[in-house]
């Protein structure tokens, strides 16, 4: 995962509370089968509106949301940050987030960081009066610039020191790895019962062929026939 | 003092203790996969330039959105196509053992797992699909996860986890005839609710569940997930070690032997303590019929759907009037009144070949009812589906007036072809009545195969019972 330390780039100003995961990413796209590619799907419904804030061409760059409170409700899907971080989206500045997108955000590269409303609506201000403008936000000095204000920000220190080190769950896990090798060892002799799924096995072969044999006419369902 | 089955498999499990609050990392000893949930983690390896850490404990097969009928034939269905071959893809680029359709073994990966043997006592599984709790009813700790938890075991081999809670649920006594193992979870589900399980790994125990099959076991842990349970687990007996006894990838010859004597210290020591304790009578258990829209709104076949107006908790209320509306339900209707246009039996809560025996015995020589429009007999697994038709079950099947169709999802989930049309009813072996599961607008009414297969005969709701 690439680090985040300081971040600049255009911010976006998206005056709404309670976005939920429908609306970031709306569920047919989840029958899709990548983990890239979902720039096209954030807010889908919202871009169809031309004059929904990414539809301007200064903020089409995005890199820096902001945005109010509750961000990221709703169903569980992973989908919503990569569709934020597919389009550019680097940061979300909100006051709240919704639990479990906020542990999404940090497994897929994404600051979220938590500001009071106060210094939102002071953002939201300064970014709407020169379109287009940019803002650099500082992961060791947690803080945010703009124009020539400064704000402070949180993040909790182990998502923080994740975020600055690039460090995914896995990449974590990894550092483990003398500990992994060693389970492994043990487990190869005090388990080594335990089934594999190489070479396969099989029960003897068969022949597999379609099964139904006939249509049958299907009129309807009861209630639409009285 | 004492510990339980779970945390016995936990501490097996054990790679590293989590310090400060950070969670233990768990190895897992097999990865199940189908095509829904392993692409965008299978992509997020190719982007990290990373491989499997250990194919030798991964196997994938194709369930969701694969066709019962033409399997032969292209799939239709320009996504599910596309799902699919993406699956098939990945196995190759990646060396991931695949049972594609057409093949003997493929099936809904939780019957492919246990049927091939490879669904032992005391593993740890993991899949991304919730019913993974299914393997539990061997003794192993089984659950479903998310896709970048799916990523983290491909390239890891293990997962970053705090440890679940444990429940007990006892269920002791004799079941009366005609009562089978889908009753008994639909009433615990009705008894501690959709939540009721919150963040613990249940633990089924007593001698109604000792007296059970392995497959009516895999009914019970399967639904585990339904009372909103991490996993189900029943600690292996002599049922569990005959089941796998034989099977293509049970060990063998003296690693049986160090086999048993392991799975046989896999229990809840006497002493040990649940964080939470449930008690059913099996003495007392009548077959199960959902009415509404969750899985805990079920209630015994003789019962009448409930009158909201006279729940006096306002939030029940609520869901109890707007789940009549949805299921086009009055009030007080006896369940037993109540017509279906549709049988499915099926899935992996009730596809077995124990299902479809006990399925097939009450409709042969009988004929579905004339309001039955469809009566979809889909098998677990091709393997299944083979045995089936050893024994003769497919033409009892079609006699009936039956469809008998080829393995997979089917119409527990209709992401394939089978599905219901709005306002259709439906009374399913499936594990989920949620709205639209079946299909847009779909109506479900879950039951065990043999109400279902009553219920085909009789063409209103109905236990063999009543015939
Ligand atoms: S049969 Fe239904 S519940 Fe089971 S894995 Fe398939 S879709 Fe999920």
């Amino acid at each position: 995962m690439e680090k985040l330390t300081v971040i600049t780039g255009t911010g976006v100003p998206l005056r709404r509370s309670n976005v939920d995961t429908d609306q970031i990413i709306p569920a047919v796209f989840l029958k899709r089968v990548t983990k890239s590619g979902f720039e096209d799907a954030l807010f889908y419904a919202w871009r169809r509106d031309p004059s929904f804030v990414l539809n301007q061409k200064e903020y089409s760059d995005g890199k820096v949301l902001v945005t109010g409170p509750d961000f990221g409700i709703g169903s569980s899907r992973e989908h919503a940050v990569w569709a934020l971080h597919d389009y550019g989206f680097r940061v979300i500045i909100a006051p709240r987030f919704a639990d479990i997108f906020y542990g999404n955000t940090a497994k897929n590269g994404v600051l979220a960081a938590i500001m009071p409303m106060e210094s939102i609506e002071l953002l939201w201000k300064l970014l709407e009066e020169e379109p287009g403008r940019s803002i650099t936000v500082d992961l060791q000095t947690r803080t945010v610039e703009c124009a020539d204000v400064t704000l402070p920000f949180q993040v909790d220190d182990y998502t923080c020191w994740r975020l600055m080190n690039g460090f995914d769950d896995i990449d974590l896990t990894l550092q483990h790895e003398a500990d992994i090798t060693a389970y492994e060892k043990m487990r190869a002799v005090k388990f080594p019962f335990k089934p594999k799924t190489l070479p396969a096995k099989h029960l003897p072969e068969e022949e597999v062929k379609s099964a139904r044999e006939e249509s049958i006419d299907w009129a309807g369902p009861l209630s639409a026939r009285g | 003092m004492g510990t339980t089955l779970a945390e016995k498999v936990w501490a097996d499990h054990l790679v590293r203790k989590g310090e400060q609050g950070a969670p233990d990392l768990i190895y897992i000893d097999l990865q199940l996969m189908h095509e829904v949930t392993s692409p965008q983690a299978f992509e997020g390896l190719r982007l990290a330039g990373r491989g499997l850490r250990r194919l030798d404990l991964t196997i994938a097969t194709e369930d969701h959105n694969t066709p019962t009928v033409d399997i032969d034939q292209p799939i239709a269905d320009k996504t599910s196509a596309k799902q699919i071959s993406t699956l098939e893809h990945n196995c190759r680029d990646f060396g991931v053992r695949l049972h594609p359709l057409g093949d003997a073994d493929q099936g809904i990966v939780h019957q492919v797992g246990p049927q091939l043997g490879l669904t032992q006592p005391g593993m740890t599984i993991v899949c991304g699909d919730s019913h993974t709790s299914t393997h539990g009813a061997f003794g192993a700790l089984a659950f479903g996860i998310g896709t970048s938890e799916v990523e983290h075991v491909m390239a890891t081999q293990t997962l970053s986890l705090k440890p679940f809670k444990t429940m007990a649920v006892n269920v002791e006594g004799t079941l009366p005839q005609g009562v089978s193992s889908k009753d008994i979870i639909l009433a615990i589900i009705a008894k501690i609710g959709t939540g009721g399980g919150q963040g613990h790994v249940i633990e089924y125990r007593g001698s109604a569940i000792r007296a059970l099959s392995m497959e009516a076991r895999m009914t019970i842990c399967n639904m585990s997930i339904e009372a909103g349970a991490r996993a189900g687990m029943i600690a292996p007996d002599q049922t569990t070690f005959d089941y796998l006894q034989g099977r293509p990838h049970a060990p063998e010859g003296e690693m049986w032997d160090r086999a048993v004597e392991y799975w046989e210290t896999l229990k809840t020591d006497d002493d040990a303590v649940f964080d939470k304790v449930v008690d059913l009578d099996a003495n007392d258990l009548s077959p199960f019929v959902t009415w509404g829209t969750n899985p805990g709104q079920g209630l015994p076949i003789n019962d009448t759907v409930p009158v909201p107006d006279k729940i006096a908790d306002a939030d029940k209320r609520r869901a109890t009037t707007s789940a009549l509306a949805y299921m086009g339900l009055k009030p007080g209707t006896p369940i037993k009144s109540i017509a279906v246009d549709t049988v499915f039996i099926g899935s992996c809560t009730n596809g077995r070949i124990e299902d479809l025996r006990a399925a097939a015995h009450i409709m042969k020589g009988n004929h579905k009812a004339k309001n039955i429009h469809r009566v979809l007999v889909v098998p677990a697994s091709s393997r299944v589906r083979l045995q089936a038709e050893h024994e003769g079950l497919d033409k009892v099947f079609k006699e009936f007036g039956a469809e008998w169709r080829n393995a997979g999802c089917s119409m527990c989930l209709g992401m394939n072809a089978d599905k219901m049309v709005p306002g259709e009813r439906a009374i399913s072996t499936s594990n989920r009545n949620f709205e639209g599961r079946q299909g847009k607008g779909s109506r479900t009414h879950l039951a065990s195969p043999i109400v279902a297969a009553a219920t085909a005969i009789r063409g209103t709701i109905s236990s063999p019972a009543d015939l």
